[in-house]
C-alpha cells in the first residue's frame, strides 16, 4: 500500500543524504521525494510516497523518528490532507493534432505554457489521479519528456494545527 | 578564562576537559599535528595504540566497563577509515564513543586532496549522528551535542569531523550548559498506562520469563532486574551482551538464550506464556525462526529505543523508556505471580539438560579453562572476549556475577574486538582483573596492540583458546559442509605466542595439560606490571553445542541435549 508521509528536517548540510541513505540501507523504496523550505527557513519539509505494509510503514516512520536531524514524521494515512504534484509534460504535435490536444489539456484544467512547431509544452497540477488521466488522455499524441515534482502534502485537520512558528518536537 | 580567545584545537581540549574526558585512545597524522601539540601538556591521559582500530576497541572497552563515553581520534584519511570497523562496532552494541577525526583543510574538501576520505559519508549509516564542523564558532555546541547524543536514550558512537584549518582558526571559547536539539528527545519515563497492563499481565502469568539485554547493563538498572526478579520469582535469561546484568549463582539464571543458548533457557522460552524483554532487541541469534519463537507466549518489551519495538516479532505490551525507572514501576504495581510449578519444571529441565562437556579423558579443553579461570577469579574480572568459540564458551562457561564485567562484540562480531577492549576496560578499572579470552585468529587481527599494553604497564591476560583453527567456521564446516574445511586451519603459519609476547616484554606462557591450566592462571594474576599471554593449547575440533542452526527454532538443539 502507498503512503504519504511528511518528515520536517533541519536544513542542515548532509540531511537529505542521512534520508535517502536510511531508506536504502533498510531497504525501503521511495516512490518520489519533496523537499523544500518552510515558514521557517531553519526547518525543511520531505513529502515522500513509499509503499509497503503496515510494519514497514511503522518502522519506516520510527527509524527517521530517530534520526537527529529530523524534527517531526507525519503520516498522513487516515488523516485529511491535500496532496498536489506539479509536472510538465511535452507533447507532440502536427497541424492537426494541435487543437485537438489544446482541447484535451483545457478540459482538465491543465495549460499549455509553451508552443513549438512540433511540440507543446504543458503545465498540469493536481492530486495523483488527475496527473495520470491527463497523461493517458495524452498518450496517443506522442509524449516526448515528461517531468514530474513529486507529491508534496499538507494537512488539513484544524484539530491538528500547531501553534505557528514553533515546530513541534518527536512524539 | 572565559570568553578568552583559543584556536580549534584549545578549544576541543577545554571541551574534552568539560566533559570530564580523563583518557582518549587514537593515533596522530599530518591533520592532526595541532591537536596533539595541545594534548602534549594537556591533563588528558592520551593512550597510542599501534593501530586506530585498536583505539577505536579501545574506547569502546573503556566505555563498556565504565559507563562513561569512549573517545578516540585519528588522522583523516587512512585514519579515518582505521576507525570504521570500531565505530560499526559501537554502533551495533548501542556503545556512547565520540570519534574525532582530523580533515584536510575546508577549502580542499571535495577535491581529492591527500589523504581526504568523506568520513562522514561513510559512517553515517554506522554512527547515531556525525558531523563536520565547518566553522570554528560551531565547535563546541558540536561537542557538547556530540557528547550528549553519545550517551543519552539509546548510546551510540558519533564522529566529529574536524578539518585542520578549524583547529588553528580562533574564536572565543564558551562551553555550553545545555543542548537544544528539536528532533532529539529520548523518552526515559515509561507510560504510566502501559506499565500498569504490564504489570497486570505479569501478576496473572503461569510461565513468564524475563529476556535481558544489554539495556539493563547501559541503563544500570542490574539492581532494578534482581529485586524485581527475586521478588517475583521470575527466571532471568540473559543475552550475550546482557550478561552479568543477573548474577549467575542465583537459581533464577538461565543463561544465554539462542543459537548457543542453553537448553533450559531455549525451551523455557518455548513454553512460556509470557516474555518480559527488558533492553534486549529480539537479534536473530536470539529467536532462531522467528515464526517459530515463543509461540504461546505475549510479549511485553521495554526498550528506549522506539524502532526495536515490534521490529522483529510482534509485541503486545511496548514500554518505550528507560529500563530502570520502568523495573521500579513494575516493581510497585506487581502482585506476585504463582511461578512455583513453572520453576518446578525448569528444574527439571536444568538437571536434565545441563551444560557439559567432555572431562574425564585427560585432554585440555577450552570449556576447563574459561571453568578454570572463573573458578580463580570467582567470577569477579572483567572478561573480554574475541569472536567464535572462544567467545561462546566464555559466555556459557564463566559465572558473571556482576554488571560491566563481559565485554563481547555481540552486534557485530568483530574478530579483533577483544584485546584492544582489555586494554581499553584496564584503563577505565586499573584495580580489576581483566582477561581477554582469546581465539588464536582473533588475537592476530589486533596482537600489535602488546605494544601498547607493554607501554602502558597494563597487566591484561590474554588466554588463548588455541585450536589452530578459525574454529568456530571450522564447526560450521564440520556440521554443514561435510568437513571440507576450507581455508580453516591456522596451523602453518602460526607464530610462537609465547616468543612473540616476550618479544614485546610482555610475559608468554603455554599450557597443554590440564593440571597446569590452574598454575599458569594463578601465575598470570600476580603479574601486575604488564601483559600476559598464555597459550592454551586446547583440542582442535571440540565444538561449541549445544547449537541451533541457522534458521531452526531454538529448539531444535544440536548436541548437549541428551
Ligand atoms: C573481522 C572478522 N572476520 C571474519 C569473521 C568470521 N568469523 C567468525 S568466527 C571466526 C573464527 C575465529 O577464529 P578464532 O579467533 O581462532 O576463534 P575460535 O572460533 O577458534 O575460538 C571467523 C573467521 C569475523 N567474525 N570477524
Ligand atoms: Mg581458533
Amino acid at each position: 500500500m502507498k503512503h504519504t508521509i511528511s518528515v520536517l528536517v533541519e536544513n542542515k548540510f548532509g540531511v537529505l543524504a542521512r534520508i535517502a541513505g536510511l531508506f536504502s540501507a533498510r531497504g525501503f523504496n521511495i516512490e518520489s521525494l519533496a523537499v523544500g523550505e518552510t515558514e521557517d527557513a531553519a526547518v525543511s519539509r520531505m513529502t515522500i510516497v513509499t509503499d509497503g505494509d503496515e510494519r514497514t510503514l511503522d518502522q519506516i516512520k520510527k527509524q527517521l523518528n530517530k534520526l537527529i536531524d529530523v524534527i517531526k514524521v507525519s503520516d498522513f494515512t487516515d488523516k485529511k490532507y491535500l496532496e498536489k504534484e506539479l509536472m510538465l509534460i511535452k507533447v507532440a504535435v502536427n497541424a492537426k493534432t494541435k487543437k485537438e490536444v489544446t482541447e484535451a489539456v483545457d478540459s482538465c484544467g491543465a495549460e499549455v505554457v509553451n508552443t513549438g512547431e512540433k511540440s507543446l509544452a504543458i503545465e498540469m497540477t493536481g492530486d495523483a489521479g488527475k496527473i495520470i488521466s491527463l497523461l493517458e488522455l495524452l498518450r496517443p499524441f506522442g509524449i516526448l519528456e515528461v517531468v514530474r515534482t513529486g507529491r508534496i502534502a499538507m494537512g488539513i485537520d484544524d484539530k491538528e494545527m500547531k501553534t505557528p512558528g514553533k515546530p513541534e518536537v518527536n512524539e | 578564562m572565559l570568553d578568552m580567545k583559543m584556536t580549534g584545537a584549545q578549544i576541543l581540549i577545554e571541551a574534552l576537559k568539560k566533559e570530564d574526558v580523563e583518557v582518549m585512545f587514537g593515533y596522530p597524522g599530518g591533520v592532526v599535528l595541532p591537536i596533539f601539540d595541545r594534548l602534549y601538556d594537556a591533563p588528558i591521559k592520551f593512550i597510542l595504540t599501534r593501530h586506530e582500530q585498536g583505539a577505536a576497541h579501545a574506547a569502546d572497552g573503556y566505555a563498556r566497563a565504565t559507563g562513561k563515553v569512549g573517545v578516540c581520534l585519528a588522522t583523516s584519511g587512512p585514519g579515518a577509515t582505521n576507525l570504521v570497523t570500531g565505530i560499526a562496532n559501537a554502533y551495533m552494541d548501542s556503545i556512547p564513543m565520540v570519534a574525532v577525526t582530523g580533515q584536510v583543510k575546508t577549502r580542499l574538501i571535495g577535491n581529492d586532496a591527500f589523504q581526504e576520505a568523506d568520513i562522514t559519508g561513510i559512517t553515517r549509516p554506522i554512527t547515531k549522528h556525525n558531523y563536520l564542523v565547518k566553522d570554528v564558532k560551531d565547535l563546541a555546541v558540536t561537542i557538547k551535542e556530540a557528547f550528549h547524543i553519545a550517551r543519552t536514550g539509546r548510546p551510540g558512537p558519533v564522529l566529529i569531523d574536524f578539518p585542520v584549518d578549524i583547529q588553528q582558526a580562533e574564536t572565543e571559547f564558551h562551553y555550553p550548559e545545555k543542548v537544544e536539539i528539536k528532533g532529539y528527545k529520548p523518552t526515559y519515563a515509561g507510560h504510566p498506562g502501559q506499565i500498569k497492563r504490564a504489570a497486570k499481565a505479569i501478576s496473572s502469568a503461569k510461565r513468564p520469563i524475563l529476556y535481558t539485554g544489554g539495556g539493563v547493563i547501559t541503563s544500570n538498572a542490574s539492581g532494578e532486574l534482581r529485586e524485581f526478579a527475586i521478588k517475583n520469582k521470575i527466571p532471568v535469561t540473559t543475552t550475550l551482551l546482557g550478561l552479568g546484568a543477573f548474577s549467575s549463582d542465583n537459581p533464577l539464571h538461565l543463561g544465554m538464550p539462542g543459537m548457543h543458548g542453553t537448553a533450559y533457557a531455549n525451551h523455557a522460552i518455548m513454553e512460556s506464556d509470557l516474555i518480559i524483554a527488558v533492553g534486549a532487541r529480539f537479534d536473530d541469534r536470539v529467536t532462531g525462526k522467528v515464526e517459530a519463537f515463543a509461540p504461546h507466549a505475549d510479549i511485553i518489551h521495554i526498550d528506549i529505543d522506539p524502532a526495536s519495538v515490534s521490529k522483529t516479532v510482534e509485541v503486545d505490551i511496548p514500554i518505550v523508556g528507560d529500563a530502570k525507572h520502568i523495573l521500579k514501576g513494575l516493581l510497585k504495581y506487581t502482585k506476585k505471580p504463582d511461578t512455583d510449578a513453572w520453576l518446578a519444571k525448569i528444574d527439571e529441565m536444568k538437571k536434565k539438560y545441563p551444560l557439559k562437556y567432555e572431562n574425564s579423558d585427560g585432554k585440555l579443553r577450552p570449556q576447563y579453562v574459561v571453568e578454570e579461570i572463573s573458578n580463580i577469579t570467582k567470577g569477579e574480572a572483567i572478561i573480554c572476549t574475541e569472536v567464535g568459540q572462544n567467545q561462546m564458551w566464555a559466555a556459557m562457561f564463566y559465572k558473571f556475577t556482576k554488571p560491566r564485567t563481559m565485554i563481547s562484540s555481540g552486534g557485530l562480531g568483530t574478530m579483533g574486538f577483544g584485546f584492544p577492549a582489555a586494554i581499553g576496560a584496564q584503563m577505565g578499572r586499573p584495580d580489576a582483573v581483566v582477561f581477554d579470552i582469546a581465539g588464536d585468529g582473533s588475537i592476530q587481527m589486533n596482537i600489535q596492540e602488546l605494544a601498547t599494553a607493554v607501554y602502558n604497564k597494563l597487566p591484561v591476560k590474554v588466554a588463548i583458546l588455541n585450536n589452530c583453527y578459525l574454529g568456530m567456521v571450522r564447526q560450521w564446516q564440520e556440521l554443514f559442509y561435510k568437513k571440507r574445511y576450507s581455508y580453516t586451519c591456522l596451523e602453518d603459519g602460526q607464530p610462537d605466542f609465547v616468543k612473540l609476547a616476550e618479544s614485546y616484554g610482555a610475559v608468554g606462557m603455554r599450557v597443554v595439560r590440564p593440571e597446569d591450566a590452574r598454575p599458569a592462571i594463578e601465575r598470570s594474576l600476580e603479574i601486575t606490571d604488564r601483559p600476559t599471554f598464555i597459550d592454551f593449547r586446547v583440542e582442535k575440533e571440540e565444538n561449541v553445542f549445544p547449537m541451533v542452526p541457522a534458521g531452526e527454532a531454538i529448539n531444535r538443539m544440536i548436541g548437549g541435549m541428551a
